[in-house]
């Protein structure tokens, strides 16, 4: 359990976000208690242009008045001041790996699944290859891994949350088929294992809710 | 002799590449410095890097490891006991800020550097280096919050967002060329001149930088060669 000796966790989010998501499962999964504020991006709030000025997002944790910024580097402060339940090795090379696959996943795999889900008829055949090409990349690294971090979760597994969990529900209202079992079977039982993850599990946003969100966005 | 069995797999004109040698440099570690020539790949590098076939790539014994700011982070790691300066720092908040500020260069710098250089028209171009002066300008602040009134981001001894920012310096010399305008505004970004002169004669840094008169062929040979 974390010490809570007058330190103040704060995180301004959003909550279908899966960068901001990714905050929320690593401090439950840490156990450290903290204030959620829900930020709306048409009108940002004071102390996220205060707390982000270089780039205006969330998330943003704010640890004892101190903000850090950019989801993975949050993720790395998260596990290197709360030292229970560690999201990465102690050894270098595991740490380097973890690192390369979660910026793997930030700038090629993640944009590659949303342009395909967000495609128009003219580029779609493209954009869904090109996804695929993602998930084959992820299928050959999870192999037969219960976790991408071994036998406990880690930081890759945090930021794949995206493939965990919203990929099925963007796949389902773009009309596609990208992360399924028979294409991807080793992707999809490590997104099964992730989901069911006792603290993941919770801290995950509500399915219907974040289906409807996204469903609304696609109808503008 | 690379007693480390170290081998970086670079190339002279590649920032990303000078950042892993001047973090080789700063720890004094021995290596075997492979020049790749990008246009026919040898096989060590497609074995090693079969995600983005980029350079650099540092080959410790049988482990690979890609992206030259991950590259900086294992090295500081593996070695952070061998007697030489720390890389990052060793706050955890410091190096939440450190990992942002790199994070930020190679995004903003790396991309308005690279996109006016190649720019075919004026207005693309003047665009670009406008932004690039915004950069630096908010570098110029970083710089002064950071610094402790020291010569670097990380204080007395060259760090993180130094060596992340500095890997740029020869190809802001080639901006110069090319525009005729000082890399740095004496007026504007003043710690930043003292910066980059203190920066490319530091010992750890020194005969790495890229010579300008050769980057700055290699840079016309690149333009020569994007299809019009």
């Amino acid at each position: 359990m974390a010490t809570a000796n007058q330190e103040e966790v704060r995180l301004l989010g959003k909550w279908a976000s899966p960068f901001s998501n990714r905050i929320d499962l690593a401090l439950k999964l840490k156990g450290v208690p903290y204030k959620y504020s829900e930020e709306n991006l048409a009108n940002k709030s004071d102390d996220l242009l205060k707390y982000n000025p270089v780039y205006k997002k969330v998330p943003i944790l704010v640890h004892n008045g101190n903000p850090i910024a950019e989801s993975l580097i949050i993720l790395e402060y998260i596990d290197e001041t709360w030292k229970n339940n560690p999201l990465l090795s102690e050894d270098p090379y595991e740490r380097a790996l973890a690192r390369f696959w979660s910026k793997t996943l930030d700038d090629k795999i993640l944009p590659a699944i949303w342009n395909a889900c967000w495609s128009d008829e003219k580029g779609r055949e493209k954009a869904v290859e090109e996804a695929l090409e993602a998930l084959k990349i992820l299928e050959d690294e999870i192999k037969d891994k219960k976790f991408f971090g071994g036998e406990t979760l880690g930081l890759v597994d945090i930021a794949a949350n995206f493939i965990g969990y919203w990929v099925y529900i963007l796949q389902e209202i773009a009309g596609l088929e990208l992360l399924t079992l028979e294409k991807f079977p080793k992707v999809y039982k490590w997104s099964q294992e992730f989901i069911n993850h006792p603290v993941i599990k919770e801290g995950l946003p509500p399915r219907d809710e974040l289906f409807a969100f996204f469903k609304a966005s696609a109808s503008k | 002799m690379a007693t480390n069995d170290l081998k970086l797999l670079g190339g002279w004109f590649s920032p990303f590449a000078v950042r892993a040698q001047i973090a080789l440099s700063i720890k004094g570690l021995d290596y075997e410095n492979i020049v790749e020539n990008l246009n026919s790949k040898s096989d060590l590098f497609l074995q090693s890097n079969p995600v983005y076939k980029k350079i650099p790539v540092l080959i410790h014994g049988d482990k690979a490891i890609c992206e030259s700011a991950i590259i900086v982070e294992y090295i500081d790691e593996v070695w952070k006991n061998n007697g030489t300066p720390s890389i990052l720092p060793s706050n955890a908040y410091d190096r939440a800020s450190a990992r942002f500020w790199g994070a930020y260069i190679d995004d903003k710098l790396y991309n308005s550097l690279r996109n006016g250089l190649f720019a075919q028209d004026i207005e693309s171009k003047k665009k670009h280096f406008e932004e690039l002066a915004e950069v630096l300008l908010k570098l110029e602040d970083v710089l002064n919050k950071s610094s402790g009134g020291k010569d670097f981001f990380g204080g007395e001894k060259i760090g993180f967002v130094d060596i992340a920012f500095g890997c740029y310096l020869s190809w802001l010399r080639v901006k110069e060329k090319f525009t005729g305008e000082k890399a740095f505004d004496e007026a504007k970004t003043p710690s930043l001149v003292k910066w980059a002169e203190a920066f490319a004669t530091d010992p750890a840094v020194k005969g790495i930088l890229p010579e300008t008169d050769k980057l700055v062929e290699y840079a016309l040979a690149m333009a020569a060669a994007i299809p019009k």
